[in-house]
């Protein structure tokens, strides 16, 4: 099992814009480079993206949540 | 008579600091709001008094508009003054504050939504005779009838938002297959991201100045300019020098300019402060309204330091509903000031570096240091990058630079990334120097600078 963390502090979203359909859903299966959130960081918007492939076991983040640098957002095995 | 003897600041930061600062020498009490995030920086302890408004998201707390209309009847006070982004150009909240019983110390609601709308800004500006960018006022239906507007208008264009504003939302178009394909992304963005999917075409000019004029307007009819502040040094469309006197005017065209812009704020009946931006084609010399922003402006500083002025007295006398004391003849200006955006971020990539401010060292009595925080502060990731501003004030451009330059040798910040290199290196380069820049100019000595690697 590997863990999906926040390189920055700021605030998660799980989708790219508000009508967008969410990036990724728990037992959904990812690939190493997929986006699975976004971090709003002094008003810019960094992709979170897997590093491995696997299967995303569980969502640590509500949408709109803050997060602090390092954070777990997802695990994924 | 006091404008007001207490008022609340809907902002934080360096500008809820900038309005205390005029509001303690005046004698005007202050209630500052601020969010979990901000509690410990100096503004919240600079007011006479402080409301804690909940989380950091700003969407929580500083654009929570019932929250902050709450404080403002606790507190008893009699005005809101908005600062710049935020709620400062939403037309809600100007109207919201009004229906409260409370002063909201800008233009009327209605001036707010106007200016906000492109299409309708362009159509009062051209009513006015203030020349606009070449373009299409009217609806584009679909991606055919843009096509058939922009054969007519000539390429390359620039596909724009009409509720959308400050650089953002913006497509350039070089040719019909670009155009097709940014049109229904530019109006789904348009839609998600400003409520309203209007989008509208003007000429794309490629070398470009961006200069904007300082103006101010009371309740009597008084339209004054304050001159223009050049602010052609950009990244992202996000300002990151301003200077005034621009160095690329001279006095006639000063002059049509800054009668240009009261023209168009007189054609609105607009109030309180306000800039005009204008673009200057480089290689015609012509020029164009762009947008007006119905607020005070974060480079407003260079303004001050030229006029020996305190624009945010005026604007409170003006929405206390007295006349400016001053004419037009009355308004001179003086040397030549700088303003140097400071940044938390990698001065390369543009990245940001929020954290906390190990060491934040300035020589104070070089220069105007507007800024949010001091040592030992946590330079915040849920807010604008801009830790503050340095403003110099001098006889000539080449006095004011080289105390910038001072002022960065002697300035220390530890813990976080700035862009304070970058003024260093830019006051060493001759193009900057002399003043011959357009609004490309941080990208393309970027990309020299890359070539050259």
């Amino acid at each position: 099992m590997s863990e999906i963390v926040s390189p920055l502090p700021g605030v998660f979203y799980r989708r790219p814009a508000p009508e967008k359909p969410l990036y990724v859903e728990e037992g959904k299966a990812v690939k190493a480079g997929d986006a699975v959130g976004l971090v709003e960081v002094m008003k810019s918007f960094q992709e979170i993206k897997a590093e491995a492939d696997g299967v995303i076991k569980s969502i640590k983040v509500e949408d709109g949540d803050v997060v602090e640098a390092g954070q777990v957002i997802a695990e994924l095995e | 008579m006091p404008y007001f003897n207490k008022i609340l600041i809907a902002n934080r930061g360096e500008i809820a600091r900038r309005i205390i600062r005029t509001c303690n020498r005046l004698g005007i009490e202050t209630v500052a709001v601020y969010s979990d995030a901000d509690e410990d920086t100096p503004f919240v302890r600079e007011a006479s008094e402080a409301y804690s408004i909940g989380p950091s998201q700003a969407s929580k707390s500083y654009l929570d508009i019932n929250k902050i209309l709450d404080v403002a009847k606790k507190s008893g006070a009699e005005a809101i003054h908005p600062g710049y982004g935020f709620l400062s150009e939403n037309a809600k909240f100007a109207k919201s504050c009004e229906e409260a019983g409370i002063t909201f110390i800008g233009p009327d609601a209605d001036k707010i939504e106007l200016m906000g709308d492109k299409i309708e800004a362009r159509r009062h500006m051209k009513k006015a005779g203030v020349p606009v960018v070449p373009g299409w006022d009217g609806q584009l239906d679909s991606v055919e009838h843009a096509k058939e507007i922009a054969n007519d208008l000539g390429y390359p264009l620039m596909l724009k938002a009409s509720a959308g504003g400050g650089g953002i939302g913006m497509h350039v178009v070089q040719n019909e297959a670009e155009l097709e394909k940014s049109f229904s992304s530019a109006k789904q963005t348009a839609g998600s991201s400003f409520g309203d999917d209007t989008v509208f075409l003007e000429r794309f000019i490629s070398k470009a100045r961006h200069i904007e004029v300082q103006v101010i307007a009371d309740n009597e009819g008084n339209t004054l300019h304050l001159f223009e502040r050049e602010c052609s040094i950009q990244r992202r469309n996000q300002k990151v020098v301003e200077e005034s006197p621009s160095p690329f005017l001279n006095e006639k065209l000063r002059g049509q300019l800054c009668e240009s812009a009261v023209k168009g704020v007189k054609e609105i009946g607009y109030t309180n402060a306000g800039t005009m931006e204008f673009i200057f084609d480089d290689d015609t010399g012509d020029y164009y309204f762009l947008e007006m922003n119905t607020r005070l402006q974060v480079e407003h500083p260079v303004t001050e330091e030229i006029t020996g002025l305190d624009l945010v007295e005026l604007q409170l006398r003006i929405a206390a509903n007295q006349p400016l004391n001053i004419t037009q003849d009355e308004v001179t200006k003086s040397g030549y000031a700088v303003e140097a955006r400071l940044y938390a971020e990698d001065p390369e990539t543009y990245f940001p570096s929020p954290g906390k401010l190990n060491t934040f060292k300035l020589p104070e009595e070089l220069g105007r240091f507007d800024v949010a925080y001091e040592e030992g502060n946590t330079v915040s990731p849920f807010y604008d990058p801009m830790v503050g501003k340095i403003i110099v004030h001098g006889k000539d451009r080449n006095e004011v630079f080289d105390r910038l330059e001072e002022i960065i040798e002697q300035t220390e910040i530890e813990g976080i990334k700035t862009n304070l290199s970058l003024f260093k290196e830019l006051v060493n380069e001759s193009d900057f120097r002399e003043g011959r820049y357009t609004t490309d100019y941080l990208q393309t000595r970027k990309q020299g600078k890359e070539e050259v690697k």
